[in-house]
């Protein structure tokens, strides 16, 4: 694992340097403005308000870099060739594959958990002193780290064996899909046959379940999250993302680089 | 007999083009050659010939269709081989957002060693490669010849016994090609293999022990430099002055005269009537020289010959 780690360090490293986490400033501003002028125009509800916002600007940056710098994770290691001297070194192809998606996660942990703090301070400037079921927020932005990193783990499998504008674009489908598998499951709808249903049963177990880590709405109100959820959440994710990889690694481990 | 370090059995690479990649082009066909342990050997041939597609066979970049190699004794698939190899890929580009020391002790944690062994390397090596000055800028403001050598480093930064360098060469002053000469001598002096690929013939014929010669995808020819172009000589040279009062020999007329200098090249059979014939004239012979082909004509005449055959091989699909 020490090869995984070293790819993983020097990933965050560039995402650093890149400035990757300039995000920041901009969700920084936004935030700030949303305290102002939540204050002057939501009467009782600024909590929620600031709530739903933040969380959806941690998920919706989120998103975009997992997607973005996910792809190029490995596509733009073989598109300048930066990938020739290290595959030359004892490391295995999925050892980098592995240590790649570490150091985006990596990056994703420490930006989710700047704009979370930058969530609370201004929940704090709306409402002063924060209560307990204000630190529920906590899980919702777990939960979205979660799906993040499933994202990565998807954009990663794509770009293995596609361009990188293909690979964004399978990646943000499946996400928009993997919203809807819920709905899909449940789907009673009479023009359609038996086996129809079926069918699109069986796509929706295997599509990721990306609402299952939403409750954005949940926490939003000051409600707790079931630790069961939380769980299974944890479990999903870590399971798919595994899947997701292994498939990668296989692929990767057999591409020829130009 | 000496170890094989590099063993190549019957290497073959197909690579799929249009639209479905059902066809197939040929760009390595039947490769076998070894490189002794030791030595230096040099890999030539034309842009397209092959050079770069061994190489990255060899270092498991791409993968063979057929035909095997091992390097150390180690199937070029064992992972672990890779300790005690180096390489410098053709035209290297690095994480640009890293300094030469930040990037050499990168790649040099992939070898296991320890924080401070590693720091002395870095050091050691970037002195070597005359980057020690610049060692604290980023990459991306390095020029194509500094990028060469920081490539060069960290392909010789843990001591391998094999070193494999794609056209180190290139996009080198004349003071760096002369480093990267001077660095290629020295690993062999350490008694380490180095493979490198080239179409600067000179260095070939400066620095290599033996060459091999590929053209379209086949190897055409392994040896010495020596061997390569010396199996015949082409016939002798004699370089010499005359008295401008002396009686003009016969072959002045086929001589050509540079200041006051002749020079006349002819068959080996007429040398000593030749000879003769100027020391009767009173001529000041100052030479008499073999004319053998050099390493770029006989490596030309291989490409003309090649050109001449047919297109490029083309396997199936047609």
């Amino acid at each position: 694992m020490r090869n995984v780690w070293v790819v993983t360090t020097n990933t965050f490293r560039e995402a650093v340097r890149d400035r990757v986490l300039y995000n920041l400033v901009f969700f920084a501003l936004l935030m700030m403005g949303a305290a102002i002028l939540v204050g002057q125009i939501s009467i009782g509800i600024e909590e929620s308000v600031i709530v739903s916002l933040g969380l959806s600007a941690i998920s919706v940056i989120g998103i975009f870099i997992a997607v973005f710098i996910g792809v190029g994770l490995v596509s733009k290691e073989m598109e300048k060739r930066t990938l020739y001297a290290l595959l030359a070194k004892p490391v295995q192809r999925w050892e980098f594959l592995l240590g790649k998606f570490g150091g985006l996660v990596m990056t994703l942990t420490v930006n989710t958990t700047a704009m979370a703090v930058g969530l609370y301070v201004a929940l704090w400037t709306v409402k002063h002193p924060l209560e307990h079921s204000d630190w529920y927020l906590l899980v919702a932005v777990y939960l979205i780290l979660l799906k993040l990193a499933l994202i990565v783990a998807l954009a990663m499998l794509f770009s293995c064996f596609t361009t990188p504008f293909l690979a964004i674009l399978f990646t943000l489908g499946l996400y928009v899909a993997g919203l809807f598998a819920e709905d899909l499951r449940t789907m009673q709808a009479i023009s359609l046959t038996p086996e129809t249903m079926k069918l699109f049963r069986g796509i929706s177990y295997l599509l990721p379940n990306f609402e299952n880590f939403n409750v954005m709405g949940v926490v939003a109100h000051g409600r707790s999250v079931p630790a069961t959820l939380v769980w299974q959440d944890t479990s999903y994710a870590i399971l798919y993302a595994a899947i997701v990889l292994a498939g990668a690694a296989m692929i990767f481990s057999r591409r020829n680089l130009k | 007999m000496p170890n094989a370090a590099i063993e190549i059995q019957n290497l073959s690479k197909d690579y799929p083009f249009g639209f479905l990649h059902l066809r197939k082009r040929r760009s390595l066909e039947n490769l076998t050659m070894q490189v002794q342990a030791g030595d230096v050997f040099g890999f030539l041939g034309p842009n397209g010939a092959g050079k770069s597609t061994t190489i990255k066979l060899l270092m498991r970049l791409i993968f063979p269709t057929s035909g095997t190699a091992r390097i150390l004794g180690k199937p070029i698939e064992d992972v672990s081989m890779h300790q005690d190899i180096g390489y410098l890929p053709e035209q290297p580009y690095f994480y640009d957002y890293l300094t030469a020391a930040e990037l050499l002790n990168y790649f040099a944690r992939f070898h296991g060693l320890r924080e401070s062994d590693r720091r002395a390397r870095v050091e050691r090596m970037l002195k070597k490669v005359g980057l020690d000055t610049a060692k604290k800028i980023q990459l991306r403001k390095y020029s194509k010849g500094m990028l060469q050598r920081a490539g060069l480093a960290q392909a010789i930064l843990h001591d391998p016994q094999v070193v494999v360098l794609d056209e180190p060469m290139s996009g080198l002053d004349p003071l760096g090609r002369r480093e990267v000469r001077d660095i290629i001598l020295e690993l062999k002096k350490e008694g380490r293999t180095v493979l490198f690929s080239t179409h600067i013939l000179s260095d070939a014929e400066m620095l290599c022990d033996r060459v091999g010669v590929i053209v379209g995808g086949k190897l055409r020819g392994v040896g010495t430099p020596g061997e390569m172009v010396g199996i015949q000589t082409q016939g002798m040279e004699i370089l010499f002055e005359l008295d401008g009062s002396a009686k003009k020999p016969a072959l002045l007329e086929k001589a050509t005269k540079t200041g006051e200098r002749y020079r006349v090249q002819l068959p080996e059979a007429e040398l000593y009537n030749a000879l003769d014939q100027l020391k009767e004239a009173g001529a000041r012979i100052l030479s008499v020289a073999q004319i053998k082909p050099t390493l770029e004509e006989f490596f030309m005449n291989l490409v003309d010959a090649d050109r001449a055959q047919a297109n490029a091989v083309e396997v199936s699909g047609r």
